[in-house]
């Protein structure tokens, strides 16, 4: 194997991390759409969707709570980024925002992988954390990626991503770039046997996850109001000099546009995505009879 | 001196006006050639030519971004950025090459993909997807050459090769100088800091390991003498190709996935991450 830098890496130490932070449960939210205050615990029993049917982002660890209980287990949650630009500018450090991010979220990097079942289902799942710089695509984010549909593709099982990104990962350059087809490749694979990628799309999942497997997913499921694009709307306007309409971007644009499968509220996610699994891993279900009888 | 140019010193040169584009690659390097049109969908986009040729008595599929030299030029080659239909129209051609058993030549040059509302609506993000997708699998070798601007999904869309080279004087990023300096820090009058930090020059990614080797200019860049570059960008692209095509393609196909595989820069601890929060719990 190729070095991939002759100058190693700066070494890079992930920050202490903290225990889950509880939020007490008397404080109040309130919607960016709508403006209405809502009780965090009310909030959470909703799973942070508003009166309104607005749907707040939920970090990475809260969607884990979409798998039958207790059936994820994280695979590569040791895996941690590095500085290869050995990045500094004026206003910006890589490797400082890499701690705070780190401290902040508890996670190493913008994504977790693993396995876990969905009604008694197994399958590989990929969660970005938007907390962790916007959910972009970094180096640690391509690998989980790529490690969940080898391991896809190994047990023959579906992958499932649940996706909030900005993009690819500025501070990593090239090499974040780089992560698109590294990921492909490996989705390309896995295609290969037959099993389903299913890409959730969350608020916002733009750039290099929209140009790589979001947008290429065998089924493509997109939360109501998700923004979802390949430029930022503010690029665009810059570009053309002209106001965009509303709905420009969001899932109900892509659905009208011929872009997603469907548009699914989060309550009716565990059940839609568990009967899609079956429709896929148990083609025929009438032929077991009909086999015994021989 | 070559040496002291700064990483904006090449990104000004690889955009040159008089810079070597596709159509004088094609001009100087092919015996004969036939541009094809349209993705058979909506339109033909004139930001990407494409068409089969031969160079050194060999049939190829040549594939490249084209800007234009004038005003009136970039209107139509919208300066070199391809709307989603650019990319169908490339993607129709990769299988084309792959069902006549052509080795495909990938010429980039672009400042990025077209950022519009119609190219939007078109799916650009899927159609660069698509194209990354289908070039991981294309049973026919894939050489891709960094001509100008390699700039990012834009170029990657034609850009997932078993061999990737660069000119001297070329870059390639995650996104343009001006772009990167707007989403880092809000100001892209900050182009020329980017170009430095984000280390886009082609000896940077030749030290990264992404790209395989690198051709030299004539002193100033090649837009000082295009038939000599053009002829000496030629040779290596042919003398890949040759190699290439004696792999049996299955292993081209293995090679390709590690290729791309092992690019990445992390870390291995022994301690796992936990996150914060709690799940949620799911109807």
């Amino acid at each position: 194997m190729k070095e991939l830098f002759r100058r190693a890496p700066k070494a890079f130490t992930p920050g202490e991390q903290t225990p889950d932070q509880q939020t007490p449960d008397n404080m109040w939210v309130k919607c960016p759409s709508c403006g209405e205050l809502t009780y965090v615990k009310q909030l959470r029993d909703n799973l942070k969707v508003c009166r309104c049917g607005h749907h707040m982002r939920l970090g990475a660890v809260e969607w884990t709570g979409l798998f039958d209980s207790d059936s994820f287990i994280e695979h590569d949650g040791n895996i941690t980024p590095l500085d290869p630009l050995n990045f500094v500018s004026p206003k910006d450090n890589y490797a400082q925002k890499l701690r705070e991010s780190q401290h902040n979220t508890g996670l190493y990097d913008a994504m977790i992988g693993g396995e876990a079942s969905l009604m008694g289902q197994p399958l590989q799942v990929t969660i970005t954390e938007f907390e962790f710089i916007g959910g972009s695509m970094g180096s640690v984010f391509g690998e989980k990626i790529a490690r969940a549909a080898e391991r896809a593709y190994e047990l023959r099982v579906p992958l499932l991503t649940i996706n909030a990104s900005g993009g690819a990962r500025m501070h990593e350059g090239v090499i974040s770039l780089m992560q698109l087809p590294k990921v492909n490749l490996a989705l390309a694979r896995l295609g290969s046997v037959g099993m389903p990628h299913i890409a959730v799309m969350t608020d916002p999942c733009y750039g290099g996850v929209l140009a790589s497997y979001a947008s290429v997913a065998d089924i493509i499921i997109a939360e109501p109001g998700a923004r979802i694009g390949f430029a930022g709307r503010r690029v665009i306007e810059q570009t053309i000099r002209q106001k965009l309409p509303a709905n420009f971007q969001s899932a109900e644009f892509l659905l009208e546009h011929g872009m997603i499968d469907m548009i699914v509220p989060r309550n009716e996610m565990r059940l839609t995505i568990a009967r899609l699994l079956r429709l896929y891993t148990t083609r025929d279900t009438s032929a077991a009879p009909i086999a015994a009888d021989v | 001196m070559k040496t002291a140019l700064t990483a904006w010193d090449k990104v000004q040169i690889s955009r040159n006006v008089q810079r070597p584009r596709t159509l004088d690659y094609v001009r100087i390097l092919c015996d004969d050639f036939f541009e094809f049109h349209g993705d058979r969908r909506f339109a033909d986009d004139a930001a990407i030519v494409a068409g089969v040729g031969r160079i050194m008595g060999r049939s190829v599929m040549i594939v490249g971004h084209q800007k234009g030299r004038d005003t009136r030029e970039n209107m139509k080659r919208n300066f070199g950025m391809p709307k989603p239909d650019g990319y169908r129209k490339a993607l129709r051609l990769f299988h084309h090459a792959e069902k006549f058993s052509l080795p495909v030549i990938c010429l980039i040059d672009t400042p990025g993909a077209d950022p519009s509302m119609e190219s939007e609506s078109r799916g650009q993000g899927n159609a660069i997807a698509e194209n990354i997708l289908v070039m991981a699998q294309l049973r026919t070798p894939l050489v891709s050459f960094v001509i100008g601007e390699g700039g990012s999904g834009g170029a990657l869309a034609i850009g997932v090769t078993d061999r990737i080279f660069m000119l001297e004087h070329s870059i390639y990023s995650v996104a343009a100088p001006e772009a990167s300096a707007a989403i880092l820090w809000r100001d892209s009058s900050k182009a020329a800091d980017a170009a430095k930090t984000m280390r886009i020059t082609a000896q940077d990614l030749h030290e990264m390991g992404i790209v395989d080797a690198i051709v030299p200019e004539p002193e100033g860049g090649a837009h000082l003498d295009p038939e000599n570059t053009v002829r000496k960008v030629g040779d290596l692209i042919m003398n890949s190709i040759e190699e290439l095509s004696a792999i049996p393609t299955q292993t081209l196909l293995d090679q390709r996935y590690q290729k791309y595989r092992v690019i990445g820069a992390f870390d291995t601890l022994t301690t796992n991450q936990h996150g914060n929060g709690e799940p949620l719990v799911f109807p």
